[in-house]
């Protein structure tokens, strides 16, 4: 038919629409030019200009997360494709679904070393789930569909599609995505029946059980969320989450036990070091929730459902392990745990309950008040107290705002939060909430953000503004990269190596610079007044709230410790600090 | 039940001072597309995994699929783990560690230039009968004998002819199957 011969760049924009896609973050450059030029031409698909191609991806990232959706992302060949890298990584560590497409110099000239060439598919070979060169515009329209299926299918991540600029140009046959999945890659999404059984009887046997949930059971979707509720009104099972997985169970719930990990809570981190079994839904035993591996829950059975199987006994060894989706697995334990009408025994039940209790008795988010300084967690507070009736989505930066953040924020539902938590990108935040913002545009969108980390990619403040999009960014400004400051008084002696932020702009010239709002507040009792300012106002909001600047991240797990060796945040002495780590300790990260 | 459930036990009980490396012969069929084996190569370079031997060629070209056999070594849990790791790349079909199927063939071909007169050369020539290695270029001063089989009978050879003139050698790598009417699974 004479209607699907078009042209490669015709191609892209005819997949981008029949995959629904309507928002697709890029910067243009010579080898994209044909792709822009359809953009040009179309109504269907909205592009979304950024300023620097890391701010694109970290866009398509909130964009993916708050929406379930796969975030699309359009780079020119070269500089385009290698700053490009960094959300590409962020992406996979964190298995959030995009399609990055980048230009590419033409075929005749890949290898000539010819200007903004780079070898777009060996850069990000071990970045991305899965990248393409195309070389023939035949070939065009399977492989973008072909890489939707991939990124959003198993384990989601990102996938490049490397297109050069004769492809774009050249005719060739489009065919539809109906039918289109790869030829051979079939993630396992339902988990075997046996497992399951074991799973639930392990369970229904447990004395101590604990639920360990991650960012899996938010990629799995708001149905696993949903079944997750359903599993712990079930069986009361106290449950905790790591970065990733807040708000799959709501923080209001009265089996939730908060964060765990690092900077978890005591209850969280005390109960997975004493239950007897240790049910991991959706998380992959990462280094900061584990602790000191070989005193890691030492008297516990394992349970671990997780749809990668590479993930299983990569670093913890499991008892039981259930390869499929979060989603499936949880409706199969639940129809398993009613049919055989199961419950755990009352008596010990109550006893670890009752445990758990004596732990959040610790309090171990207590912190010093003060009148005159705006304690960060106080402002975070402050944030959640005014912002919880509303429909409202963060994003965060890397640091310790970001520990805070997940610790005094509370979370109700899934797709609402969204962080860097595997690479730990500073700069995320920003960009992140300016694509959940245009996801969603009459939420309210805040970006909890670092004095370091929020100069890392500020410049997207300028896409905020072009697309009217009036995120929040709330800068929690300590003057200090907090974390690193935190870790060097934690190991090096207090010696302060280039922690300082030196000559930082002046956040509300700055937001009035860019043709935003700036605020700012240094006083606990300006606050409240404050911040519904920033509610109220209908426009990109810079936020410059001084807090103290000394003020450390607690409780914590220091490096290299277990689970119940934390410490505590009132009660550590000075010298405490300084020899909280041993040697093993510090040499790791 | 995978093979994973019977192992009991959890990171407390294990004692990970003394693991014991072992060697793997893993076979992966692949789709022989652009980059497939950088794809591999890059796996095991990234995760700071051993490569002792690979090969690959294409085995179906009606399909281009290729089979990639590669010897690794590591503790039982690191050669578990890269097994895994390589069944969710996107272009790997399928997985078999032929070590732990066992009943597995594996051979190796070796050329190799042995250089000498007089004695060296009439043994090397002796040594070479007693291998079954085949001479497959002849002049008055050297040989170049073909050799298959095992690696460590290809091993045994090649330092036999080390005092004898030994050259030069050029191995191809270990190829492995399964005994038996079966097929991989593709």
């Amino acid at each position: 038919m004479a209607t699907t011969e078009m042209t490669g760049a015709e191609i892209v924009l005819k997949a981008l629409a029949d995959q629904g896609v309507e928002h697709v973050f890029g910067y243009p450059g010579g080898a994209v030019l044909p792709i822009y030029d359809e953009i040009f031409q179309q109504e269907k698909v909205k592009h979304i200009l950024v300023r620097h191609e890391q701010g694109a991806t970290h866009m398509a990232e909130g964009y993916a997360r708050s929406t379930g959706k796969c975030g699309v992302v359009l780079v020119t060949s070269g500089p385009g494709a290698t700053n490009a890298v960094t959300g590409l990584t962020d992406a996979l560590m964190d298995s959030i679904p995009m399609v990055c497409l980048t230009g590419q110099v033409p075929t005749h000239l890949i290898g000539n070393d010819a200007f903004q060439e780079c070898d777009t598919v060996g850069i990000t070979r071990p970045c991305t789930k899965h990248n393409y060169l195309v070389k023939d515009v035949n070939d065009l329209a399977r492989i973008l569909h072909e890489a939707f299926y991939v990124a959003t299918h198993g384990r989601p991540g990102p996938v490049v599609v490397d297109i050069p600029k004769d492809v774009q140009f050249a005719t060739g046959r489009y065919v539809g995505p109906k039918n289109i999945e790869h030829k051979t890659y079939r993630p396992k999404v339902k988990p075997d029946q046996n497992a399951i059984r074991a799973a639930v009887e392990l369970i229904a046997s447990a004395k101590r059980p604990v639920l360990y949930t991650g960012g899996g059971v938010i990629n799995s979707g708001t149905t696993a969320s949903k079944l997750l509720r359903e599993f712990v009104a079930l069986t009361n099972i106290p449950i905790t989450s790591t970065l990733m997985g807040l708000g799959a169970y709501p923080a209001s719930g009265k089996n939730w036990l908060g964060m765990l990990g690092m900077h978890g809570m005591y209850e969280a981190n005390m109960a997975m070091h004493d239950c007897d079994v240790m049910i991991n839904i959706g998380a992959r035993f990462d280094d900061r929730i584990t602790g000191r591996l070989n005193a890691f829950s030492p008297g516990s059975k394992k349970i671990h459902i997780d749809i990668d199987p590479s993930s299983i006994n990569k670093t913890v060894r499991v008892d039981i392990p259930v390869v499929g989706d979060v989603a499936h697995a949880l409706e199969d334990m639940i129809r398993v745990w009613k049919s055989k009408s199961l419950s755990l025994d009352k008596k010990a039940m109550d006893a670890w309950w009752k445990q758990i209790d004596g732990w959040r008795a610790r309090d171990c988010l207590k912190y010093r008040k003060n009148a005159d300084v705006i304690m960060p967690q106080y402002a975070i507070e402050r944030l959640y107290e005014l912002t919880k009736h509303m429909d409202t989505y963060i994003t965060t930066e890397v640091g310790q705002h970001q520990m805070w953040a997940a610790q005094f924020y509370k979370f109700e539902d899934p797709n609402r939060w969204m962080t860097s938590g595997g690479l730990g990108t500073m700069g995320y935040g920003l960009p992140a909430a300016v694509g959940v913002q245009m996801a969603h545009p009459k939420s309210l969108v805040i970006d909890i953000a670092g004095d370091a980390s929020v100069q890392m990619t500020a410049q997207e403040m300028s896409t905020a503004v072009q697309y009217r999009l009036p995120v929040k960014i709330f800068i929690l400004n300590n003057q200090y990269m907090g974390m690193v400051r935190q870790w060097q008084q934690l190991l090096h002696g207090n010696r302060l190596s280039e922690s300082y932020s030196e000559a930082l702009p002046d956040f509300v010239k700055l937001a009035e610079a860019y043709g935003c709002v700036g605020i700012r507040c240094d006083k606990p009792a300006d606050l409240d007044g404050k911040i519904k300012q920033m509610i109220e106002t209908p426009h990109p909001v810079i936020f410059d709230c001084r807090v103290a600047s000394l003020a450390n991240c607690f409780p914590m797990i220091p490096s290299g410790k277990a689970h119940n060796e934390m410490l505590m945040g009132e009660d550590v002495p000075d010298e405490e600090v300084g020899t909280a780590i041993d040697a093993k300790g510090k040499m790791l990260v | 039940m995978n093979v994973l459930q019977a192992a009991p036990g959890s990171a407390y009980f294990l004692d990970p001072s003394k693991p014991e490396i072992e060697t793997h012969t893993l076979a992966v069929i692949v789709d022989n597309e652009p980059g497939v084996l950088a794809r591999v190569i890059g796996l095991f370079s990234g995760r700071g995994y051993n490569i002792d031997s690979l090969t690959v060629s294409e085995t179906q070209h009606e399909k281009h699929v290729s089979r990639i056999t590669i010897v690794t070594s590591g503790t039982a849990a690191v050669i578990v783990q890269i097994k895994h790791q390589l069944e969710r790349m996107v272009p790997v079909h399928s997985v078999a560690d032929l070590t732990v199927q066992g009943q597995a063939i594996t051979r190796e071909l070796a050329m190799v230039k042995v250089a000498g007169t007089g004695e060296k050369r009439v043994e090397a020539l002796r040594l070479a009968d007693a291998f079954r290695a085949r001479v497959i270029d002849a002049g008055t001063t050297s040989f170049i004998f073909e050799i298959t089989g095992k690696s460590d009978k290809v091993e045994q050879f090649i330092s036999l002819m080390v005092p004898l003139g030994l050259v030069e050698v050029a191995r191809t790598g270990v190829a492995g199957i399964t005994r038996g009417p079966e097929g991989m699974k593709e």
